[in-house]
Protein backbone atom coordinates (compact mmCIF):
# COMPACT_ATOMS: atom_id res chain seq x y z
CA UNK A 1 0.00 0.00 0.00
CA UNK A 2 1.08 3.32 -1.12
CA UNK A 3 -0.44 5.57 1.95
CA UNK A 4 0.47 5.30 5.23
CA UNK A 5 -1.42 4.72 8.14
CA UNK A 6 -1.71 8.70 9.00
CA UNK A 7 -2.68 9.02 4.52
CA UNK A 8 -5.82 6.89 5.49
CA UNK A 9 -6.65 8.61 8.83
CA UNK A 10 -6.39 12.09 6.74
CA UNK A 11 -8.30 10.56 3.61
CA UNK A 12 -11.18 9.39 6.22
CA UNK A 13 -11.49 12.82 7.87
CA UNK A 14 -11.66 14.79 4.64
CA UNK A 15 -14.36 12.37 3.66
CA UNK A 16 -16.02 12.64 6.29
CA UNK A 17 -15.82 16.54 6.47
CA UNK A 18 -17.04 16.75 2.84
CA UNK A 19 -20.05 14.34 3.63
CA UNK A 20 -21.27 16.61 6.70
CA UNK A 21 -20.51 19.23 5.16
CA UNK A 22 -22.66 18.49 1.82
CA UNK A 23 -25.70 17.56 4.02
CA UNK A 24 -25.85 20.62 5.93
CA UNK A 25 -25.13 23.02 3.38
CA UNK A 26 -28.27 21.51 1.59
CA UNK A 27 -30.28 21.56 4.59
CA UNK A 28 -28.85 25.61 4.75
CA UNK A 29 -28.70 26.43 1.14
CA UNK A 30 -31.67 25.25 0.01
CA UNK A 31 -33.90 27.99 1.81
CA UNK A 32 -31.17 30.82 1.33
CA UNK A 33 -31.04 29.95 -2.42
CA UNK A 34 -35.25 29.75 -2.67
CA UNK A 35 -35.24 33.46 -1.22
CA UNK A 36 -32.73 34.53 -3.29
CA UNK A 37 -34.66 33.21 -6.36
CA UNK A 38 -37.86 34.44 -5.50
CA UNK A 39 -37.60 37.80 -3.53
CA UNK A 40 -37.99 40.86 -4.95
CA UNK A 41 -36.37 42.78 -2.09
CA UNK A 42 -33.39 45.13 -1.96
CA UNK A 43 -31.51 42.93 0.29
CA UNK A 44 -31.32 40.47 -2.91
CA UNK A 45 -28.25 42.05 -3.85
CA UNK A 46 -26.13 42.01 -1.04
CA UNK A 47 -27.10 38.74 0.54
CA UNK A 48 -26.65 37.27 -2.95
CA UNK A 49 -22.86 39.15 -2.75
CA UNK A 50 -22.27 37.91 0.80
CA UNK A 51 -22.78 34.35 -0.47
CA UNK A 52 -19.96 34.81 -3.39
CA UNK A 53 -17.77 36.47 -1.26
CA UNK A 54 -15.85 32.93 -0.99
CA UNK A 55 -15.56 32.48 -4.71
CA UNK A 56 -13.58 35.93 -4.68
CA UNK A 57 -12.24 36.21 -1.23
CA UNK A 58 -8.61 34.23 -0.89
CA UNK A 59 -8.99 31.36 1.73
CA UNK A 60 -6.43 32.65 4.08
CA UNK A 61 -8.67 36.06 4.60
CA UNK A 62 -11.70 33.92 5.63
CA UNK A 63 -9.45 31.63 7.63
CA UNK A 64 -7.93 34.29 9.60
CA UNK A 65 -11.59 36.32 10.49
CA UNK A 66 -12.85 32.37 10.83
CA UNK A 67 -9.75 32.22 13.97
CA UNK A 68 -10.36 35.54 15.29
CA UNK A 69 -14.27 35.60 15.02
CA UNK A 70 -14.45 32.08 16.63
CA UNK A 71 -11.73 32.55 19.34
CA UNK A 72 -12.42 33.57 22.43
CA UNK A 73 -12.52 36.85 21.95
CA UNK A 74 -15.00 36.76 18.97
CA UNK A 75 -18.23 36.66 18.23
CA UNK A 76 -19.19 33.42 17.51
CA UNK A 77 -16.23 32.30 20.29
CA UNK A 78 -18.40 34.05 22.77
CA UNK A 79 -21.31 32.54 21.77
CA UNK A 80 -20.52 28.99 22.05
CA UNK A 81 -18.62 29.39 25.16
CA UNK A 82 -21.95 31.22 26.68
CA UNK A 83 -23.44 27.61 25.37
CA UNK A 84 -20.89 25.84 27.56
CA UNK A 85 -19.25 24.42 23.81
CA UNK A 86 -15.84 26.06 24.44
CA UNK A 87 -14.38 27.54 21.25
CA UNK A 88 -14.72 26.17 17.73
CA UNK A 89 -10.79 26.11 16.19
CA UNK A 90 -8.93 23.02 16.12
CA UNK A 91 -11.81 21.26 16.43
CA UNK A 92 -13.85 19.09 13.82
CA UNK A 93 -16.62 21.00 14.37
CA UNK A 94 -14.88 24.59 13.39
CA UNK A 95 -13.68 22.64 10.40
CA UNK A 96 -17.27 22.26 9.60
CA UNK A 97 -18.20 25.52 10.32
CA UNK A 98 -15.63 27.09 8.33
CA UNK A 99 -15.84 24.93 5.26
CA UNK A 100 -19.92 25.55 5.35
CA UNK A 101 -18.89 29.40 4.66
CA UNK A 102 -16.24 28.23 2.30
CA UNK A 103 -18.48 26.39 0.18
CA UNK A 104 -21.85 28.00 0.47
CA UNK A 105 -21.91 29.58 -2.87
CA UNK A 106 -20.85 26.07 -4.76
CA UNK A 107 -24.48 24.52 -3.27
CA UNK A 108 -26.60 27.88 -3.32
CA UNK A 109 -25.91 29.52 -6.28
CA UNK A 110 -26.64 25.94 -8.50
CA UNK A 111 -30.18 26.04 -6.61
CA UNK A 112 -30.74 29.64 -6.92
CA UNK A 113 -30.12 29.37 -10.96
CA UNK A 114 -32.17 25.71 -11.02
CA UNK A 115 -35.43 27.37 -9.21
CA UNK A 116 -35.32 30.37 -10.98
CA UNK A 117 -35.68 28.30 -14.60
CA UNK A 118 -38.42 26.89 -13.20
CA UNK A 119 -40.17 30.39 -13.27
CA UNK A 120 -43.51 31.16 -11.92
CA UNK A 121 -46.19 29.07 -13.52
CA UNK A 122 -45.38 25.85 -12.27
CA UNK A 123 -45.85 27.31 -8.70
CA UNK A 124 -48.79 29.10 -9.62
CA UNK A 125 -50.39 26.31 -11.14
CA UNK A 126 -49.48 24.40 -7.91
CA UNK A 127 -51.11 27.45 -5.94
CA UNK A 128 -54.40 27.06 -7.44
CA UNK A 129 -54.12 23.44 -7.16
CA UNK A 130 -54.51 24.67 -3.51
CA UNK A 131 -51.27 23.05 -2.66
CA UNK A 132 -48.85 24.72 0.30
CA UNK A 133 -45.42 26.10 0.76
CA UNK A 134 -44.43 22.90 1.65
CA UNK A 135 -46.15 20.49 -0.57
CA UNK A 136 -45.19 22.58 -3.53
CA UNK A 137 -41.82 22.63 -2.81
CA UNK A 138 -41.43 18.74 -2.55
CA UNK A 139 -43.90 17.68 -5.31
CA UNK A 140 -43.17 20.78 -7.86
CA UNK A 141 -39.79 22.40 -7.25
CA UNK A 142 -37.96 19.40 -5.58
CA UNK A 143 -38.46 16.91 -8.68
CA UNK A 144 -38.26 20.05 -11.51
CA UNK A 145 -34.72 21.63 -9.63
CA UNK A 146 -33.30 18.26 -9.26
CA UNK A 147 -30.43 18.74 -11.54
CA UNK A 148 -29.42 21.71 -9.29
CA UNK A 149 -29.71 20.17 -6.21
CA UNK A 150 -27.12 16.75 -7.42
CA UNK A 151 -24.94 19.26 -9.29
CA UNK A 152 -24.98 21.56 -6.13
CA UNK A 153 -24.11 18.68 -3.66
CA UNK A 154 -21.27 17.66 -6.14
CA UNK A 155 -20.09 20.51 -6.20
CA UNK A 156 -20.24 21.27 -2.18
CA UNK A 157 -18.35 18.03 -1.40
CA UNK A 158 -15.99 19.01 -4.05
CA UNK A 159 -14.88 21.90 -2.91
CA UNK A 160 -14.63 20.51 0.78
CA UNK A 161 -12.20 17.83 -0.70
CA UNK A 162 -10.44 20.39 -1.99
CA UNK A 163 -9.95 23.40 0.95
CA UNK A 164 -6.67 23.79 2.02
CA UNK A 165 -6.42 27.63 2.84
CA UNK A 166 -9.19 27.79 5.52
CA UNK A 167 -8.44 24.53 7.15
CA UNK A 168 -4.64 25.66 7.77
CA UNK A 169 -5.64 28.43 9.55
CA UNK A 170 -8.18 27.17 11.98
CA UNK A 171 -7.62 23.32 12.07
CA UNK A 172 -4.01 23.22 13.95
CA UNK A 173 -3.26 20.05 12.13
CA UNK A 174 -4.46 17.49 14.64
CA UNK A 175 -4.65 14.05 13.91
CA UNK A 176 -8.08 12.39 12.96
CA UNK A 177 -9.84 15.77 14.28
CA UNK A 178 -8.48 18.62 11.43
CA UNK A 179 -5.52 16.86 9.48
CA UNK A 180 -7.07 16.90 6.17
CA UNK A 181 -5.94 15.37 2.86
CA UNK A 182 -4.33 18.51 1.42
CA UNK A 183 -2.84 19.82 5.33
CA UNK A 184 -0.95 15.88 4.52
CA UNK A 185 -0.08 16.68 1.21
CA UNK A 186 1.26 20.01 2.47
CA UNK A 187 3.45 18.43 5.45
CA UNK A 188 4.53 15.58 2.93
CA UNK A 189 6.00 18.23 0.83
CA UNK A 190 7.23 20.39 3.72
CA UNK A 191 8.85 17.83 5.10
CA UNK A 192 10.64 16.71 1.71
CA UNK A 193 8.60 13.61 1.65
CA UNK A 194 7.64 13.87 -2.32
CA UNK A 195 7.43 9.89 -2.90
CA UNK A 196 4.71 9.92 -0.15
CA UNK A 197 3.07 14.00 -1.53
CA UNK A 198 3.01 12.13 -4.95
CA UNK A 199 0.94 9.71 -3.95
CA UNK A 200 -1.97 11.97 -1.91
CA UNK A 201 -1.83 14.56 -4.86
CA UNK A 202 -1.95 12.54 -7.66
CA UNK A 203 -5.18 10.59 -5.71
CA UNK A 204 -6.52 14.33 -5.29
CA UNK A 205 -6.24 15.16 -8.89
CA UNK A 206 -7.73 11.45 -10.25
CA UNK A 207 -10.76 12.10 -7.95
CA UNK A 208 -11.39 15.66 -9.10
CA UNK A 209 -11.20 15.09 -13.12
CA UNK A 210 -13.75 12.08 -12.27
CA UNK A 211 -15.99 14.35 -9.95
CA UNK A 212 -15.79 17.21 -12.40
CA UNK A 213 -16.33 14.27 -15.76
CA UNK A 214 -19.46 12.69 -14.17
CA UNK A 215 -20.40 16.33 -13.73
CA UNK A 216 -20.14 17.50 -16.85
CA UNK A 217 -21.43 14.19 -18.52
CA UNK A 218 -24.61 14.25 -15.91
CA UNK A 219 -25.21 18.25 -17.31
CA UNK A 220 -24.70 17.38 -20.72
CA UNK A 221 -27.35 14.67 -20.56
CA UNK A 222 -29.81 17.24 -18.64
CA UNK A 223 -29.05 19.45 -21.55
CA UNK A 224 -29.99 17.23 -24.18
CA UNK A 225 -33.23 16.69 -22.50
CA UNK A 226 -33.77 19.83 -22.89
CA UNK A 227 -32.91 21.59 -19.18
CA UNK A 228 -29.93 23.02 -17.97
CA UNK A 229 -29.34 24.19 -14.79
CA UNK A 230 -26.48 24.93 -12.65
CA UNK A 231 -22.93 25.64 -13.19
CA UNK B 1 16.22 76.58 -32.28
CA UNK B 2 19.40 74.27 -33.63
CA UNK B 3 21.36 74.76 -30.51
CA UNK B 4 18.08 74.28 -28.57
CA UNK B 5 17.28 70.83 -29.66
CA UNK B 6 21.33 70.54 -29.30
CA UNK B 7 20.79 71.14 -25.34
CA UNK B 8 17.82 68.73 -24.97
CA UNK B 9 19.66 65.74 -26.41
CA UNK B 10 22.77 66.69 -24.19
CA UNK B 11 20.49 66.87 -21.54
CA UNK B 12 18.77 63.84 -21.59
CA UNK B 13 21.71 61.92 -22.51
CA UNK B 14 22.94 63.09 -19.75
CA UNK B 15 19.65 61.97 -17.49
CA UNK B 16 20.31 58.36 -19.26
CA UNK B 17 23.60 57.83 -18.18
CA UNK B 18 23.60 58.79 -14.40
CA UNK B 19 20.08 56.38 -14.39
CA UNK B 20 22.00 53.56 -16.49
CA UNK B 21 25.09 54.61 -13.82
CA UNK B 22 23.03 54.11 -10.90
CA UNK B 23 21.21 51.04 -12.03
CA UNK B 24 24.20 49.60 -12.71
CA UNK B 25 25.27 50.24 -8.54
CA UNK B 26 22.02 49.43 -7.07
CA UNK B 27 20.91 45.93 -7.23
CA UNK B 28 17.46 44.83 -6.56
CA UNK B 29 18.00 41.35 -4.86
CA UNK B 30 15.58 38.55 -3.42
CA UNK B 31 15.72 37.30 -0.08
CA UNK B 32 14.13 34.10 1.27
CA UNK B 33 13.86 34.53 4.78
CA UNK B 34 12.36 32.58 7.71
CA UNK B 35 9.48 32.97 9.34
CA UNK B 36 11.07 33.35 13.04
CA UNK B 37 13.06 35.99 11.46
CA UNK B 38 10.76 38.57 10.18
CA UNK B 39 11.00 41.17 12.35
CA UNK B 40 14.94 41.69 13.04
CA UNK B 41 15.20 41.22 9.11
CA UNK B 42 13.23 43.46 8.29
CA UNK B 43 15.12 46.26 10.56
CA UNK B 44 18.43 44.44 9.26
CA UNK B 45 17.41 45.35 5.73
CA UNK B 46 16.22 48.78 6.29
CA UNK B 47 20.04 49.51 7.73
CA UNK B 48 21.56 47.67 5.00
CA UNK B 49 19.47 49.68 2.30
CA UNK B 50 20.66 52.95 3.76
CA UNK B 51 24.16 52.05 3.97
CA UNK B 52 24.02 50.43 0.61
CA UNK B 53 21.51 51.66 -1.64
CA UNK B 54 20.51 48.48 -2.50
CA UNK B 55 17.34 47.53 -2.39
CA UNK B 56 16.13 44.10 -1.14
CA UNK B 57 13.01 41.70 -1.96
CA UNK B 58 12.22 39.99 1.41
CA UNK B 59 9.82 36.95 1.10
CA UNK B 60 9.07 35.06 4.71
CA UNK B 61 8.02 31.53 5.19
CA UNK B 62 8.61 28.43 6.46
CA UNK B 63 12.07 27.10 5.05
CA UNK B 64 10.90 23.49 3.71
CA UNK B 65 8.48 25.93 1.38
CA UNK B 66 11.92 27.80 0.08
CA UNK B 67 13.70 24.69 -0.57
CA UNK B 68 10.91 23.05 -2.88
CA UNK B 69 10.90 26.56 -4.64
CA UNK B 70 14.39 27.25 -4.64
CA UNK B 71 15.22 23.59 -6.34
CA UNK B 72 12.71 24.50 -8.80
CA UNK B 73 13.91 27.97 -10.29
CA UNK B 74 12.87 30.57 -7.45
CA UNK B 75 14.61 33.82 -8.46
CA UNK B 76 16.52 34.10 -4.75
CA UNK B 77 20.26 35.10 -4.41
CA UNK B 78 20.01 34.61 -0.65
CA UNK B 79 18.72 32.28 1.88
CA UNK B 80 18.28 32.81 5.54
CA UNK B 81 16.78 29.21 7.04
CA UNK B 82 15.37 28.25 10.44
CA UNK B 83 17.49 25.45 10.69
CA UNK B 84 20.90 23.96 9.08
CA UNK B 85 19.56 21.20 7.29
CA UNK B 86 18.21 22.74 4.53
CA UNK B 87 20.58 25.02 3.45
CA UNK B 88 23.22 22.21 3.72
CA UNK B 89 20.71 19.93 1.33
CA UNK B 90 20.92 22.63 -0.83
CA UNK B 91 24.58 23.10 -0.65
CA UNK B 92 25.02 19.18 -1.78
CA UNK B 93 22.58 19.45 -4.36
CA UNK B 94 24.35 22.01 -6.01
CA UNK B 95 22.02 24.82 -5.61
CA UNK B 96 24.67 27.23 -3.86
CA UNK B 97 27.62 28.74 -3.78
CA UNK B 98 30.10 26.56 -2.26
CA UNK B 99 31.74 27.81 1.30
CA UNK B 100 29.21 30.51 1.99
CA UNK B 101 27.19 28.69 4.37
CA UNK B 102 27.44 30.34 8.18
CA UNK B 103 25.22 30.20 10.85
CA UNK B 104 23.30 33.77 11.52
CA UNK B 105 21.77 33.49 14.51
CA UNK B 106 20.78 30.84 17.53
CA UNK B 107 17.37 31.23 18.03
CA UNK B 108 15.76 31.22 21.46
CA UNK B 109 12.21 29.35 22.47
CA UNK B 110 9.74 31.39 24.97
CA UNK B 111 6.38 29.34 26.26
CA UNK B 112 3.89 31.87 25.91
CA UNK B 113 0.14 33.45 26.83
CA UNK B 114 -1.92 36.58 26.02
CA UNK B 115 -4.14 35.07 28.98
CA UNK B 116 -4.50 37.73 31.57
CA UNK B 117 -5.12 34.90 34.26
CA UNK B 118 -1.88 32.92 32.78
CA UNK B 119 1.26 33.99 34.34
CA UNK B 120 3.85 31.60 32.81
CA UNK B 121 7.33 31.81 34.52
CA UNK B 122 8.17 28.39 34.33
CA UNK B 123 7.62 24.57 33.62
CA UNK B 124 4.81 24.52 36.04
CA UNK B 125 1.66 26.19 33.72
CA UNK B 126 2.61 23.28 31.59
CA UNK B 127 2.30 20.66 34.36
CA UNK B 128 -0.68 21.90 35.77
CA UNK B 129 -2.46 20.77 32.68
CA UNK B 130 -4.80 23.23 33.48
CA UNK B 131 -5.17 24.99 29.90
CA UNK B 132 -7.13 24.32 26.46
CA UNK B 133 -4.53 24.12 23.61
CA UNK B 134 -0.64 24.30 23.94
CA UNK B 135 0.07 25.28 20.22
CA UNK B 136 4.01 24.42 19.02
CA UNK B 137 5.27 24.91 15.06
CA UNK B 138 4.99 21.22 13.63
CA UNK B 139 7.78 19.16 14.37
CA UNK B 140 8.26 17.44 11.61
CA UNK B 141 8.67 20.56 9.65
CA UNK B 142 9.73 23.31 12.07
CA UNK B 143 13.58 23.69 14.13
CA UNK B 144 11.04 25.30 16.80
CA UNK B 145 8.38 23.03 16.73
CA UNK B 146 11.26 20.38 17.08
CA UNK B 147 12.72 22.16 19.86
CA UNK B 148 9.50 22.66 21.51
CA UNK B 149 9.15 18.90 22.06
CA UNK B 150 12.58 18.41 23.06
CA UNK B 151 11.36 20.75 26.04
CA UNK B 152 8.51 18.39 26.85
CA UNK B 153 10.52 15.48 27.01
CA UNK B 154 13.37 17.10 29.26
CA UNK B 155 10.10 17.71 31.35
CA UNK B 156 8.91 14.25 30.82
CA UNK B 157 5.60 15.88 29.77
CA UNK B 158 5.60 15.11 26.10
CA UNK B 159 2.61 12.26 26.61
CA UNK B 160 0.93 13.93 28.97
CA UNK B 161 0.04 17.28 26.76
CA UNK B 162 0.06 15.82 23.30
CA UNK B 163 -3.57 15.63 23.30
CA UNK B 164 -3.96 19.44 23.73
CA UNK B 165 -1.26 20.38 21.01
CA UNK B 166 -2.28 22.63 18.30
CA UNK B 167 0.32 22.19 15.37
CA UNK B 168 0.82 25.42 13.32
CA UNK B 169 2.83 25.19 9.73
CA UNK B 170 5.34 27.43 11.10
CA UNK B 171 6.19 29.73 13.54
CA UNK B 172 4.41 32.63 12.50
CA UNK B 173 1.01 30.83 12.49
CA UNK B 174 1.90 28.76 15.84
CA UNK B 175 2.23 32.85 17.04
CA UNK B 176 -1.16 33.76 15.41
CA UNK B 177 -2.87 30.69 17.74
CA UNK B 178 -1.50 31.66 20.51
CA UNK B 179 -1.44 35.40 19.88
CA UNK B 180 -5.17 35.27 18.86
CA UNK B 181 -6.20 33.56 22.48
CA UNK B 182 -7.26 30.38 20.72
CA UNK B 183 -4.31 28.37 22.42
CA UNK B 184 -4.10 29.32 25.94
CA UNK B 185 0.11 28.50 25.61
CA UNK B 186 2.19 28.41 22.83
CA UNK B 187 5.92 27.85 22.04
CA UNK B 188 6.62 30.43 20.26
CA UNK B 189 10.28 32.04 19.04
CA UNK B 190 11.41 34.95 21.44
CA UNK B 191 11.74 37.29 18.59
CA UNK B 192 8.50 37.47 17.84
CA UNK B 193 6.93 38.61 21.29
CA UNK B 194 10.03 40.78 22.44
CA UNK B 195 10.25 44.75 21.65
CA UNK B 196 12.95 46.69 22.96
CA UNK B 197 13.89 43.97 25.44
CA UNK B 198 10.66 43.52 26.82
CA UNK B 199 7.42 40.86 26.61
CA UNK B 200 5.04 43.02 24.59
CA UNK B 201 1.87 41.25 25.90
CA UNK B 202 0.96 38.52 28.32
CA UNK B 203 3.55 36.49 30.05
CA UNK B 204 6.48 34.21 28.78
CA UNK B 205 8.76 31.26 30.22
CA UNK B 206 11.82 31.70 28.08
CA UNK B 207 12.72 28.31 27.76
CA UNK B 208 17.16 27.76 29.02
CA UNK B 209 19.22 26.87 26.43
CA UNK B 210 19.63 23.11 28.24
CA UNK B 211 16.20 22.14 27.59
CA UNK B 212 16.80 21.59 23.77
CA UNK B 213 19.30 21.59 21.36
CA UNK B 214 20.18 24.97 20.00
CA UNK B 215 18.37 26.23 17.34
CA UNK B 216 21.27 26.80 14.78
CA UNK B 217 19.97 28.86 11.95
CA UNK B 218 22.51 29.21 8.55
CA UNK B 219 22.24 31.19 6.00
CA UNK B 220 23.45 30.06 2.55
CA UNK B 221 24.36 31.86 -0.78
CA UNK B 222 22.72 30.82 -3.59
CA UNK B 223 23.84 30.13 -7.04
CA UNK B 224 21.45 33.10 -8.84
CA UNK B 225 23.40 35.35 -6.00
CA UNK B 226 27.03 34.04 -6.78
CA UNK B 227 27.58 37.18 -9.34
CA UNK B 228 25.51 39.60 -7.11
CA UNK B 229 27.62 42.29 -5.85
CA UNK B 230 24.64 42.89 -3.15
CA UNK B 231 23.85 39.39 -2.22
CA UNK B 232 27.53 39.68 -1.00
CA UNK B 233 27.27 42.95 0.66
CA UNK B 234 24.10 41.56 2.32
CA UNK B 235 25.42 38.73 3.72
CA UNK B 236 28.93 40.70 5.30
CA UNK B 237 26.68 42.79 6.83
CA UNK B 238 23.98 40.17 8.77
CA UNK B 239 27.93 39.49 9.88
CA UNK B 240 28.86 42.42 11.13
CA UNK B 241 28.55 44.02 14.78
CA UNK B 242 25.90 46.52 13.57
CA UNK B 243 23.62 43.49 12.46
CA UNK B 244 24.32 41.85 15.22
CA UNK B 245 23.21 44.19 17.33
CA UNK B 246 20.02 43.78 15.86
CA UNK B 247 20.14 40.20 16.06
CA UNK B 248 20.35 40.02 19.87
CA UNK B 249 17.84 43.07 20.28
CA UNK B 250 15.37 40.01 19.26
CA UNK B 251 16.50 37.43 21.68
CA UNK B 252 19.25 35.54 19.31
CA UNK B 253 22.25 34.80 20.61
CA UNK B 254 24.89 35.47 17.52
CA UNK B 255 27.19 32.52 16.90
CA UNK B 256 30.29 33.67 18.60
CA UNK B 257 28.81 34.29 22.00
CA UNK B 258 26.96 31.15 22.09
CA UNK B 259 30.46 29.79 21.52
CA UNK B 260 31.59 31.45 24.91
CA UNK B 261 28.17 30.41 26.73
CA UNK B 262 29.37 26.87 25.87
CA UNK B 263 32.64 27.48 27.31
CA UNK B 264 31.44 28.82 30.41
CA UNK B 265 29.14 26.10 31.40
Amino acid sequence: MIFTEADMGAIYLTLRLATTVTLLLLLIGTPIAWWLARTKSWWKGPVGAIVALPLVLPPTVLGFYLLLAMGPNGVIGQFTQSLGLGTLPFTFWGLVIGSIFYSMPFVVQPIQNAIEAIGERPLEAAATLRAGPWDTFFTVVLPLAKPGFITAAILGFAHTVGEFGVVLMIGGNIPGETRVVSVQIYDHVEALEYAQAHALAAGMVVFSFIVLLGLYGFQRKQASLGMKYGG
Amino acid sequence: MKSKLMHLLQASCLLLLTFVSNLAAAEVIHVAAASNFTAPMKQIVKEFEQISGHKVRLAFGASGKFFAQIQHGAPFQVLLSADQAKPLALEQAGYTVPKSRFTYAIGTLALWSVKPNFKVEDASVLSQGAYNKLALANPKLAPYGLAAVEVLEKLSLKEATRSKWVQGENIAQTYQFTGTGNADLGFVSLSQIIVNGQIKQGSAWIIPDHFHRPIRQDAVLLKRGENSEAAQALLRFIKSEQAKKIIMAYGYHPPALERKAEIKS
